[in-house]
């Protein structure tokens, strides 16, 4: 599979995920989240980022568990819970999310 | 969803890089953190080079993933076994391993140590007292 990002091709595995890290640019995440259905707002944005700064400090793609826990440390606690992350992403924020912000899936995620 | 909390010991005592194990246990530990056990790891022969810090794998192409053992205390893996003789008989010492923490989230995020040092003697003993042992 592949996408189209700013005329060029862009490699993603079986489930959508991209298959090279590096590939990454935001408009990655804007094309992948109209293809959901989904309007990226800046809501959105600080869970993508989140996850791109974890992965580069710890080179994984945090558990959803982990990831809920971590973002209501981060971003206060109305915003770490299932429901708001659920409503933000409703593929789930650990699978759709990394998909957005180019990670691979969560480890852990089955 | 469970009833009844284990203890589960990851042994690992294995080199970081040149085989696939080291970074499966950790792979495995993470997956397994989601069932809400009581997880330890320990690392003893050359697993201890598994959490020795400034790591490069720039020549040997392999993807650089200790940064990941510092991820532990997030998935509430607190205690991290170090073995003595171990680290003596490579010529290491607790200080060339990484700073690995874990914060308590009871005490407002305080930071802790993860790693404790354990004699073979003592670590017999951690072992003793599991449940379920895990060798990587």
């Amino acid at each position: 599979m592949a996408i189209e990002v700013n005329g060029k091709t862009l490699e993603t595995d079986e489930e959508g995920y991209l298959v090279n890290l590096n590939d990454w640019v935001p408009e990655v995440a804007e094309i992948m989240a109209k293809e959901d259905g989904l309007e990226l707002t800046p809501e959105h944005w600080d869970i993508i980022n989140f996850l791109r700064e974890y992965y580069e400090e710890y080179q994984i793609a945090p558990a959803v568990r982990v990831l809920t826990k971590a973002v209501g440390k981060k971003l206060g606690k109305e915003k770490g819970n299932s429901k708001y992350l659920y409503a933000l992403f409703p593929y789930g924020p650990g699978k759709q999310a990394c998909r957005f912000a180019g990670l691979p899936k969560p480890t852990g995620c089955i | 969803m469970s009833e009844e909390i284990k203890k589960f010991l990851y042994l690992n005592r294995r080199a970081p890089y040149g085989s696939i194990y080291a970074w499966e246990a950790l792979e495995v530990v993470l997956i397994g953190a989601a069932f809400d056990q009581d997880v330890s790891l320990a690392f003893l022969d050359d697993g201890v080079y598994q959490i020795v810090k400034g790591q490069d794998t720039a020549g040997i192409d392999m993807k650089n993933f200790s940064p990941t053992y510092s991820a532990l205390g997030d998935y509430e893996v607190t205690k991290l076994y170090v073995e003595k003789e171990s680290l003596e008989e490579r010529g290491l010492t607790v200080d060339d391993l990484m700073d690995l923490k874990w914060e308590d989230e009871d005490e407002d995020w305080a930071e802790k140590d993860s790693i404790i040092l354990v004699s073979r003697e003592e670590l017999a003993k951690v072992i003793e007292g599991q449940d379920v042992v895990f060798s990587f």
